[in-house]
């Protein structure tokens, strides 16, 4: 039976000031694709009193189990990633100019004139671009062709190398209702799971994994599901909401996801059919409580999911994700009651887990 | 058989939602089964046989999932727009139907094209579900849909939507009741999200562990008018996959069904297809490795709403099954 029935009694763990001001350390924190140390340290400071066990992997995935009470608990595995799309370095040109790839999914119409910070010095420097009194109209027609841009740190940084990692300069800032940041994806994930690790329910086993290298191939999550061999995963991540009017004032028929329609819940995507069962219990879970939530357009994209599900003997998964404007950029917008409703949403289902909803064959 | 395939091609199954068909399925092999099981993704598993010094492990798979569509967005006024579940080209959608798991039932329509040579994409289609706005509408966003078409009989060719893969499902359940003894371990795996990406198999071999793999599937031909060059046709029997876009079947298994077709004096074919992959391809990567190959069965106009297969071909497929089931493998 589900211990929450009665909403009464229920009550959610809160995102108050201390859960921001995570939130803003990890956002500013640079851990691109590969380089996730930065976020690993914040994340295992803040773990490290509520886990039975840590394990940091060949990878670099942090994976922390919080056992339940009982003998037969469900093992539960929560996947949020700390790695975010980023550049590396790699030609030195001389002089404090950089040529560079792109790291994870990133648009150069975003990268032009942006503020940066370069390597664990987190030297500041510029995406350097063609001003436009230099540009004629032909140019314009076009988009910025990636390989006219160039990292600028200036000829006195010598602390800067090829390799190094670059991540925007973008300052963590609350907008009344809403916060701006850098790295929302996913590092609103990260923050939800250390609270959920915080709160865990008790009749789980809870196996938290921070994984790595997500935004270039769900790498780090295929080897953390195969290590922690779960019964079912849910994974926390944030997912583009593109819910303007549109420019001739038609309807809005793709916006992905929609600010301050409650957590996204995901059916579809480029690599998860999300297992119906779980669905159903998220969507149970959130009229049961009064919770907003909304189902994520299904199409292109991608979570964790797309590989845990398919890891081992197959393990049933679902992704929910807080929806955010503009993200890949410096400045994603969230609405702070979207993540509240997350967590409330994900630690609700959580608590009302039993082994009977995985007895039922999938839909 | 053929009163089974319109059973199988008719039951609503697309890729991610395979319940109603698992469900039918099961009934028509529980009773030769050993033992039934459903795996974590929905893959139906029936094991036939123990495992003997002689004998192998081996894991034949046949999909049963179908392609299909799922709703991204209901507009105002009722219609819904929608995304694919597996290959489904804007070409074969104007004008088709679909029926909801709920049973809600449309037809797909199209925005107005300004040049009409064009194609539209799938986010110029919708489905009109009779509904004069929003509220009147049966389905929401994330509900999940399969083309519409009846079975139809031409004699020695038969037309579904949904050939791909039910046509192997039935071959499958046909060789498991007429297997009569059999040397090997076998596990017919009833595969879910074959159209998404083999998906289903990948967790089905993992969980297995087999000796060897085969997978029963549908390919192209090049026997219509114009049609690209491949050298597969209707009605010259079972095709022996040699590769295709993801796999390099594996030599022994290859020889081992052109040999098993001779001694059976079965026609067959062997099969170079360019693009698409099966649940071979799993089998084969699960693990350290799976010896694995696909007896295919030729089939015109894939991942359309009128896919279409030789009967002869088809009794052929469970001729050659049953000859490699019954005897040792000799590799």
């Amino acid at each position: 039976m589900a211990k929450t029935s009665s909403t009464e009694t229920y009550s959610p763990p809160r995102i108050g000031a201390a859960q921001i001001r995570l939130l803003e350390r990890l956002c500013n924190s640079a851990a691109v694709s590969g380089d996730e140390g930065a976020v690993r340290k914040i994340v295992l400071e803040q773990v490290r009193p509520f886990a039975d066990e840590i394990q940091v992997d060949a990878l670099g995935n942090v994976l922390v189990t919080r056992r339940g009470q009982g003998k037969k608990c469900l093992r539960v595995m929560v996947d949020a990633h700390m790695d975010e799309v980023g550049l590396m370095l790699t030609i030195d040109e001389g002089n404090g100019i950089y040529r560079f790839d792109i790291v994870g999914g990133l648009d150069a119409s975003v990268l032009a004139g942006k503020a940066i910070l370069v390597g664990k010095e987190r030297i500041p420097g510029v995406i350097g671009f063609k001003p436009i009194h230099l540009t004629d109209a032909e140019e314009r027609k076009h988009p910025i062709a990636m390989e006219t841009l160039r990292v600028d740190v200036g000829p006195a940084a010598n602390k800067v190398k090829v390799g190094d990692r670059v991540v925007f300069a973008a300052p963590f800032v609350r907008l009344g209702p809403s916060l701006r940041g850098k790295a929302m994806d996913d590092r609103l994930g990260v923050t939800t799971l250390i609270e959920l690790l915080k709160n865990a329910p008790k009749n789980i086993d809870l196996l938290a994994a921070f994984t790595v290298q997500e935004e270039i191939g769900l790498r780090g999550a295929r080897v953390a599901a195969f290590a922690l061999n779960p019964d079912l995963a849910l994974v926390l991540d944030s997912t583009p909401a593109y819910d303007l009017p549109t420019w001739d004032d038609s309807e809005n028929t793709r916006y992905n996801t929609r600010l301050g329609g409650g957590p996204a819940i995901y059916v579809a995507d480029t690599g998860t059919l999300s297992d119906p069962r779980l669905i159903r219990h998220l969507i149970d879970t959130a009229e049961a409580l009064g919770v907003p939530y909304q189902i994520r357009q299904p199409g292109s994209g991608g979570t964790d999911a797309g590989v845990i599900h398919k890891q081992l003997a197959g393990i049933p998964s679902v992704s929910v994700s807080v929806p955010g404007r503009y993200h890949h950029s410096p400045v994603s917008i969230i609405r702070l009651s979207d993540w509240q409703n997350t967590l409330t949403l994900v630690h609700a289902a959580l608590t009302r887990l039993t082994p009977e909803l995985l007895a039922a064959e999938r839909a | 058989m053929k009163s089974l395939i319109q059973k199988l091609v008719e039951t609503i199954g697309p890729s991610g939602y395979e319940a109603p068909i698992r469900e039918v399925i099961r009934a028509e092999v529980a009773p030769y089964a050993d033992l039934v099981q459903v795996d974590a993704l929905g893959s139906l598993i029936v094991r036939k046989g123990k495992s003997a010094k002689n004998g192998r492990k081996i894991m034949l798979a046949a999909h049963m999932d179908e392609i299909g569509v799922v709703v991204t967005h209901v507009d105002e006024n009722g219609f819904a727009r929608f995304s694919n579940l597996g290959g489904v080209s804007p070409r074969t959608c104007y004008g088709g139907r679909v029926r909801f798991l709920n049973g809600a039932q449309g037809v797909i329509g199209s925005d107005r094209m300004e040049d009409l040579t064009k194609m539209p994409t799938l986010e110029q289609l919708f489905i009109d579900l009779g509904a004069s706005n929003s509220k009147d509408t049966r389905v929401r966003t994330g509900d999940v849909a399969a083309f519409e078409r009846p079975f139809v009989d031409l004699g020695s060719r038969m037309v579904s939507k949904a050939m791909d893969d039910r046509i192997g499902v039935a071959i499958l359940i046909e060789a498991l009741r007429q297997l009569k003894d059999t040397p090997h371990q076998l596990f017919f795996v009833f595969s879910v999200q074959e159209e998404v990406g083999v998906r289903g198999a990948t967790a089905a071999a993992y969980g297995i562990d087999p000796d060897l793999g085969l997978a029963v599937d549908v390919t192209g031909v090049g026997d219509t008018p114009k049609a690209r060059k491949m050298d597969v046709g209707l009605g010259k029997g079972p095709a022996i996959k040699v590769r295709d876009g993801g796999m390099l079947a594996d030599p022994r298994v290859v020889d081992w069904m052109v040999k098993a077709a001779e001694k059976a004096h079965l026609p067959y074919q062997m099969e170079v297809l360019e693009g698409g992959s099966t649940d071979a391809r799993a089998i084969q990567l699960t693990r350290a490795g799976v010896p694995a190959g696909c007896l295919s069965v030729p089939c015109r106009y894939v991942h359309s709403p009128s896919e279409m297969v030789d009967t002869g071909d088809v009794q052929n497929s469970v001729r050659l099954l049953l000859e490699l089931l019954s005897h040792p493998v000799e590799f």
